[in-house]
């Protein structure tokens, strides 16, 4: 009989074995008894306590061994909770002062720290609490002399049902016969899931009270795509289940296998496939998606959700952090792209009744020096963690750019009079996303050392039709001949002068587009992260000799339509 | 005493990883160091109490330090609070 349940997809994956069910014995909560002799009741604790530690210690240590530093430091954290002043202090004073019983006073102040941190609003400090109960525990187990549950005896491959998974207990995962686990309570920041997705084992967490009805040594279907377990499955279902579980990890070995691949078209021409990162967060999905570079890295998103402007020590901890992490990929940052839709209230801006033709981006930085220079000052010093582009969005004009390079250059010179080093190699660009900009293209092509084509605002800007407003999206049109002809002039003009082009709008991670955008001869394309893998299995595929002459010919048409229709024959000829 | 007040930077806020860090490093001083955020004070070298103070990022929170090399400490800890943790 199937019975289909269901709960939080928390690391993804498909697997088939038996369940195998395991428990940590239940605690009761303890009596409270009245001790006689309370400096031996708090000694008892204190030798309770040195005796988990020993086994965290030993966790952490094989834990370090099988699966490295990283996933080991957790215990780090697990013997600091045993020297913690508002655990262990405050559970020798109820002993010591009240006469209170070990396992009573350990019972009580557990809950009190268990129910603050489960009261927070930051659900990664709420999973604390995780690691206050698995600690707690060991030290309980000791004192009433009862083995601290572990996982172990497991000689199959096995799918583990438990109610939750400590911290400890995820670490001791056997991975040569555990195929993926199901917890009953937890969400996608657990421990457990956490842990999961970086052992790369399929799970299920939050699955409720169903899940307890799973019995141990049943078989079961882990559906850790879509979130759906299947106890004892049918034949058919058994089969539909393998099917998929072989696509899907076919899958994912060719696209773990395209992440470490250079981005080279059928023809043999390199470009850069690049991620669009909003801050340090989205680094590692950037590094994970075999993403060439970040071709775009938006720094307002340091300056939005806080109320006063971020101070150049903390602009320059967030760039050095990425130049580091990225660990020599090139790293386009932009500089401050504040008004049009994004406002800073702190700032307190007069009000524009045409924001997105209005005072924003370069032109507020231009306006504002201070705010420019932290920012400028904060880059030069991170420059020399990593290769660090600069790049100025909304230039219209020389005038805007040289002003902005001169700001750049006396930040420069300020420092290196101070005896801070600064990188000799930063390139310095510009966005192109006014018409105006690529209609001047070869001119500013002498000052710069690359462009990138911001095509949301291009497109906005060249059809006048402001992208926020539903009635005029119909000229949205990235494949409009205008925008296209637009596209090939900066990338020409930066050419003659030897320089590069990319593009970080929506465009350049389209598929439809990648093509013609090739054969136009863009060489970085960026684009969120999870666009990189499925374009550079398609340029791997392109030639780009071919696509020249396909984007002659599509820029020769006269409307977008006659552009798409052009672009999909001509890919699936 | 001296004080000063930092803004959390670190995506994730302060939770086991960023927590271990500062309170390791506090737990060096002799000094008394103590995290204040509204009107909610902690112990500094006290891993709970820092996570009580659900420090998220964006977070102003003011540091004070009391004691033996204090100097140091508010250079070395207040540089813990503005900082990005590897994750």
């Amino acid at each position: 009989m199937s019975q289909p349940l269901t709960g939080i997809a928390a690391s993804p994956g498909i697997a088939i074995a038996k369940a195998f069910r395991y428990a940590h014995a239940a605690i009761e909560a303890p009596q409270r008894a009245e001790v006689a002799d309370c400096a031996a009741e708090a000694e008892r604790f204190r030798s309770a306590v040195a005796r988990a530690k020993t086994e965290i210690e030993a966790i952490r240590e094989s834990t370090e061994r099988r699966l490295g530093a990283a996933k080991a430091e957790i215990f780090e954290a697990h013997v600091m909770l045993l020297e913690d002043p508002d655990l262990v202090d405050a559970v020798l004073e109820q002993i010591e002062n009240e006469s209170a019983n070990a396992e009573y006073a350990l019972h009580e102040v557990t809950g009190m720290i268990v129910e603050m941190l489960r009261g927070m609003d930051s659900e990664m400090l709420r999973e604390r609490a995780a690691d206050v109960l698995d600690v707690s525990g060991r030290v309980m187990s000791h004192l009433l002399g009862r083995p601290y549950a572990a996982l172990s005896g497991i000689t199959e491959e096995t799918v583990v049902v438990a109610q939750d998974l400590t911290p400890s207990d995820t670490a001791q995962l056997d991975m040569d016969y555990v195929r993926g686990f199901v917890t009953e309570i937890g969400s996608r920041t657990s421990h457990s899931a956490i842990m999961a997705r970086s052992l790369e084992l399929p799970a299920i967490v939050g699955a409720g009270k169903a899940a307890a009805g799973i019995p141990h040594g049943a078989t079961i279907v882990l559906d850790a795509i879509e979130g759906r377990i299947v106890v004892d499955p049918s034949e058919a279902e058994l089969a539909q289940y393998r099917t998929k579980k072989e696509a899907y990890d076919r899958r994912t070995a060719e696209l773990k296998q395209l992440a470490k691949e250079p981005s080279i078209s059928a023809d043999g021409v390199h470009v850069e496939l690049a991620a669009n990162i909003g801050g340090v967060e989205d680094v590692a999905k950037a590094l994970e998606n075999g993403a060439d570079g970040v071709g775009l890295f938006r720094t307002e998103f340091l300056y939005m959700g806080r109320s006063s402007l971020p101070t150049e020590e903390e602009q320059y901890e967030t760039y050095r952090h990425v130049l580091d992490k990225m660990n020599g990929k090139r790293v386009v940052i932009r500089t401050l792209d504040i008004g049009g839709d994004k406002e800073l209230p702190y700032l307190s801006l007069p009000k524009e009744s045409n924001p997105f033709l209005g005072l924003r981006a370069v032109r507020f930085c231009l306006s504002r020096e201070d705010v420019f220079r932290t920012q400028l000052r904060a880059l030069l010093r991170a420059s020399t963690a990593g290769k660090l582009n600069i790049m100025f969005p909304m230039i219209a004009v020389a005038a805007e750019l040289r002003q902005a390079k001169a700001i750049l250059a006396e930040e420069r010179a300020k420092l290196e009079r101070e005896g801070v080093p600064v990188a000799g190699d930063i390139e310095v660009g510009i966005m192109i996303e006014i018409p105006a900009a690529a209609l001047n293209a070869d001119y500013l092509a002498k000052e710069v050392d690359f462009f990138s084509i911001g095509t949301n605002d291009l497109i906005q800007y060249t059809m006048a039709a402001d992208r926020m407003n539903d009635s005029v999206s119909y000229l949205y049109q990235p494949y409009h001949p205008s925008i296209l002809r637009l596209v090939r002039m900066v990338i020409q003009a930066a050419r003659r002068e030897g320089k590069w082009t990319g593009m970080c709008g929506e465009m350049a991670g389209d598929l439809t587009a990648i093509p013609l955008l090739l054969g136009l001869g863009l060489g970085e394309f960026s684009m969120s992260a999870s666009s990189v893998l499925p374009a550079r299995e398609l340029v791997k595929r392109l030639s780009r000799a071919e696509w020249e002459r396909f984007a002659d010919e599509a820029l020769q048409l006269g409307t977008q339509e006659e552009v798409k229709q052009f672009v999909e024959q001509r890919s699936h000829a | 005493m001296l004080s000063e007040t930092f803004t959390v930077i670190h995506p994730s806020g302060f939770h086991a990883r960023p927590t271990k860090i500062f309170v390791h490093a506090a737990t060096q001083y002799n000094c008394k160091v103590n995290l204040i955020k509204g009107s909610k004070k902690v112990n500094g070298k006290s891993s709970l109490g820092l996570l009580s103070l659900g420090l998220a990022k964006g977070d102003e929170v003011t540091l004070e330090v009391d004691g033996e090399r204090e100097e140091e400490a508010l250079r070395e800890l207040g540089a813990l609070l503005s900082k990005i943790y590897e994750e």
